[in-house]
């Protein structure tokens, strides 16, 4: 029996304009459970993607257990024994679990009659097999997104997979949904299964991995053992220099003087369902307001609500004298309220439009960009989009390249770029630094410091404690659509915020509801 | 449907026109396969087709005569796609602001030239009502534009039968047809090329070819409308007004297509005649989706369907073969225009088997 699982020699792999890998050397072996690292563009979705059949290399040789092959398709993949679970989903809502996990590979009483009960027992049995709890029945949109993410990985089990390819599976999973994922993939690993984990955080990659290889610009700059590394080293190998973990924040001694006001704010989700329950809140000039939460607990709706997308049934906004209760986004963005979404793919960015015609969205009838109704001026766009290109450094062949073409990071650097030229008084930044990299974080953080400093009123939501507690001034701690606790981020630590975002009080001091 | 508008916007421009001319091809290969089948001779077809549809000078005439309602039925159907939307009554349109120009291009009393332009864009107007409708019911109520721009078609050939039925208020009572009356001398377009039926209406159509691409490139409501088309959770960020948007591009979609019948009314026949249109608000659709939902691409595609119409009746003179083979070769090119993976993939299997 072969020693690897897989073996990748020398992969090159073009997109106009880039090399996303260039000459890659990856092998994986049994049993063994192997981080892939690196920045946003680095070439690790890219190199998975290869290795699924979604691409085709441009030149490199793959070995699947032992067995060259080229050119081959992700069914082909699958056949060889490769599952691939996807950052984003590929589960049909309204399916239950298991007509999601048999799809494609139905079970058929007498050849033609569906058996589900079949499908069923199967998925019990390989849910109970790898420790992997999934409801066969539950509709997928009834389930936590850490439970849709199991679901994906008994589907790819379900086809026969001995080889798991996880694109940044901790992405999007709440903490303790990240220490069952561990606890989860040990198991796989026990059973013979071999993994291959991207990532980019460093703490998962040391704590989850056998071994860990590192991407660079489409290039490997070394394998190491997971055991033998520590995280400045793997940061260092990442980004090619000393990255400052924590953010200096200057003291700004201003007086406090509030912008924005939100009173007594309630909102339904979008079931219905009563997601803040009075929610007051005070941003001020010159300082970053965290808010500190476990996902789901009205966060969302609180972003939108003091971004005009979604309007409150009860409760007042007002930004100095300016009473917006009840506006649409339009008059939020005029008053010079910028709002970084927590989704870039549905909010931030028109996916099929150009860099260019993304970097106006929002300002598209104001001057320079648009002078009358009739007329909006592709000179002073274009000079605006390099301006934003060069100010924020995001990496894009042109200026009319698809926003869907560029990597993540530069995505949002093009959020960001545009809403800070916006040159606003309040930023509403929710979830800046979902699925970046460390230099990308560090990026995105210093922005916004920059912006705080300057005298913009920033709030940011994040479901990143140590990020809230890195850049904030403040932190509002969110419990069932109330605000908890108010806390400076130098008197207080992570357990302590931890247990008021999980139990919405400390159990030394009962706490009521405070007013941020 | 959006993953069909993304398709399209995905790949460049050359490898578009490429895809397009590739998918017209597949159609006509196919067409010969069914040519075949049925035991028609294949060359005739294709020489009586081309004939009429280029042959001489009548026959360019007529071809151009044909596409000049189909480019305006294009322009209304990708108008209405580009916001995300299907207006599938643009043949509903064309009737009410063909009759609605009959009526003020025979009862109103105006100067020449400025009597042709007040026709039209009576008709225009009435058309865009006819699309505000399902717009205002869309965004309202959120009621599925396509089944009411389709039904609201219905209505309005129904309502428009009846007013030039006998007895009807419009019927003209010196004819024996159902029509109205004729539309005066000083409402007429000048026919171009006589003695075929070709007018300014081409000119119109022409005109509008361009004002839509200036409308959704250049201006920042056509920004707006493309917007909402391809994100509308992105659109709402932007704090545009999504659903103001999808009456708009409803309504400029009513008015295109009311632009057309009354070309037709202004151009063609000088008065509303019932069923005057042989189904140009349908040929609309696969106008727009061969275009593949660009503006200037609707002069080429409807060049194309118009050719395929007025190639088909030479066809059937000359006994070649029915003349219905030109709606069966312009449902195959829709067929591989809307199946563009099915092409990519040929591309790519030819390509590997090159290699």
């Amino acid at each position: 029996m072969p020693e690897f699982a897989i073996e990748m020699k020398g992969i090159v792999k073009r997109f106009p304009g880039v090399v996303a890998n260039n000459g890659i050397d990856f092998s994986l072996k049994k049993g063994e459970i192997h981080g892939l690292l690196g920045e946003n563009g680095a070439g690790k979705t890219v190199l998975m993607s290869v290795l699924y059949g979604l691409y085709y290399p441009d030149a490199g040789d793959i070995r699947i257990d032992g067995v060259p092959h080229k050119n081959y398709r992700p069914a082909m993949a699958i056949r060889l024994g490769i599952g691939m679970v996807h950052q984003h989903f590929m589960l049909v809502p309204r399916l239950t679990v298991a007509e999601n996990i048999m799809l494609g590979q139905e079970p058929t009483k007498s050849g033609v009659l569906l058996d589900q009960e079949a499908a069923i027992e199967k998925i019990e049995a390989f849910s109970k097999q790898y420790g992997l709890p999934v409801d066969p029945r539950a509709r997928i949109e009834q389930l936590p997104v850490g439970e849709q993410q199991r679901v994906e990985i008994v589907k790819a089990l379900y086809r026969g997979a001995d080889t798991l390819i996880l694109d940044e599976p901790t992405a999007v999973l709440t903490e303790q949904e990240i220490e069952h994922l561990g606890e989860a993939l040990a198991k796989l690993k026990q059973e013979g299964k071999s993994i291959v984990l991207i990532t980019h955080k460093l703490q998962e990659a040391i704590g989850m991995c056998d071994r860990i290889t590192v991407l660079r610009k489409g290039e490997v700059i070394g394998t190491v053992d997971a055991k033998e590394t520590s995280e400045r080293d793997l940061a260092e190998m990442m980004v090619g220099r000393d990255v400052v973990f924590t953010v200096r924040r200057s003291q700004v001694t201003a007086e406090p003087t509030t912008v924005l006001r939100a009173t007594e704010i309630r909102a339904c989700d979008d079931r219905g369902l009563e997601a803040l329950k009075g929610v007051s809140l005070e941003l001020q000039r010159h300082e970053v307001l965290g808010i500190a939460g476990v996902q789901g607990n009205g966060q969302a709706e609180l972003a939108e609500i003091l971004t005009g997308l979604r309007p409150p049934t009860s409760g007042t906004i007002s930004l100095g004298d300016l009473d917006l209760t009840g506006k649409g986004a339009k008059a939020f963005i005029d008053a010079g309220i910028a709002h970084i979404p927590a989704d870039r793919y549905l909010r931030g960015l028109v996916m099929t439009f150009s860099v260019r015609e993304n970097a106006i969205l929002g300002q598209h009838r104001k001057r320079p960009f648009s002078s009358t109704p009739f007329w909006y001026h592709q000179g002073a766009t274009t000079r605006f989009t390099r301006e934003i290109v060069d100010a924020f450094d995001v990496k894009t062949p042109s200026v009319n390249t698809l926003a869907q073409n560029l990597s993540g990071g530069n995505q949002q650097r093009l959020i960001i770029g545009r809403e800070f030229s916006k040159k606003p008084h309040v930023i509403i930044a929710a979830q800046p630094t979902r699925g970046l990299d460390v230099g990308g974080i560090e990026y995105v953080h210093q922005q916004l410091l920059k912006m705080r400093d300057q005298g913009a009123a920033v709030l940011l939501i994040s479901m990143d404690l140590d990020e809230v507690m890195r850049v904030s001034d403040r932190i509002a701690v969110i419990y069932t659509g109330r605000i908890v606790a108010i806390k400076d981020p130098e008197e207080t630590n992570r357990r302590e915020l931890g247990e008021l975002m999980l139990t919405g009080s400390l159990s030394s001091e009962r706490g009521v509801g405070e007013t941020a | 449907m959006r993953s069909v508008l993304q398709a399209l916007k995905q790949s460049s421009f050359l490898q578009e026109t490429g895809i397009t001319l590739l998918s017209i091809l597949l159609a006509f290969g196919v067409g010969c396969l069914i040519l075949w089948a049925a035991g028609y001779s294949i060359p005739a077809v294709f020489i009586n087709l081309w004939k009429g549809a280029f042959g001489n000078k009548i026959a360019i005439g007529n071809t151009l005569t044909k596409a000049t309602p189909i480019i305006l039925t294009s322009l209304s159907f990708l108008i209405a796609f580009r916001c995300g939307l299907f207006n599938i009554g643009a043949e509903g349109q064309m009737y009410i602001g063909a009759i609605i120009t009959a009526v003020v291009g025979a009862h109103l009393h105006l100067p020449a030239i400025l009597h042709s332009i007040v026709a039209l864009f009576a008709g225009g107007l009435a058309g865009a009502f006819w699309g505000w409708i399902p717009g205002y019911l869309k965004a309202k109520r959120g009621v599925n534009e396509f089944v009411t721009t389709m039904m609201l078609s219905y209505v309005a050939i129904g309502l428009t039968d009846y007013l030039v039925a006998p007895r009807g208020p419009l019927h003209d009572a010196q004819a024996y047809a159902n029509q109205t009356s004729a539309v005066l001398a000083t409402a007429r377009f000048a026919r171009i090329l006589k003695p075929t039926q070709l007018s300014w209406a081409i000119v119109v159509a022409g005109i509008a070819v361009l004002l839509v691409w200036y409308f959704l490139f250049r201006t920042p409501s056509g920004y707006e409308l493309r917007c909402v088309g391809q994100s509308p959770t992105a659109a709402e960020y932007g704090g545009i007004r999504t659903k103001r948007k999808l009456i708009l591009a409803l309504s400029l979609a009513g008015l295109l297509a009311g632009l057309a019948g009354a070309g037709e009314i202004l151009g063609t026949h000088f008065r509303f005649v019932d069923g005057f249109s042989p189904g140009y608000g349908w040929d609309g659709i696969a106008g727009g989706l061969i275009a593949r939902a660009h503006p200037v691409g609707t002069v080429f595609s409807a060049l194309l369907i118009g050719a395929l119409r007025a190639g088909a009746l030479q066809v059937q003179r000359s006994h070649a073969a029915p003349g219905d083979i030109a709606t069966v070769l312009q449902a195959l090119v829709i067929f591989f225009i809307i199946a563009p993976t099915l092409v990519r993939r040929l591309i790519r299997w030819r390509r590997r088997s090159v290699q």
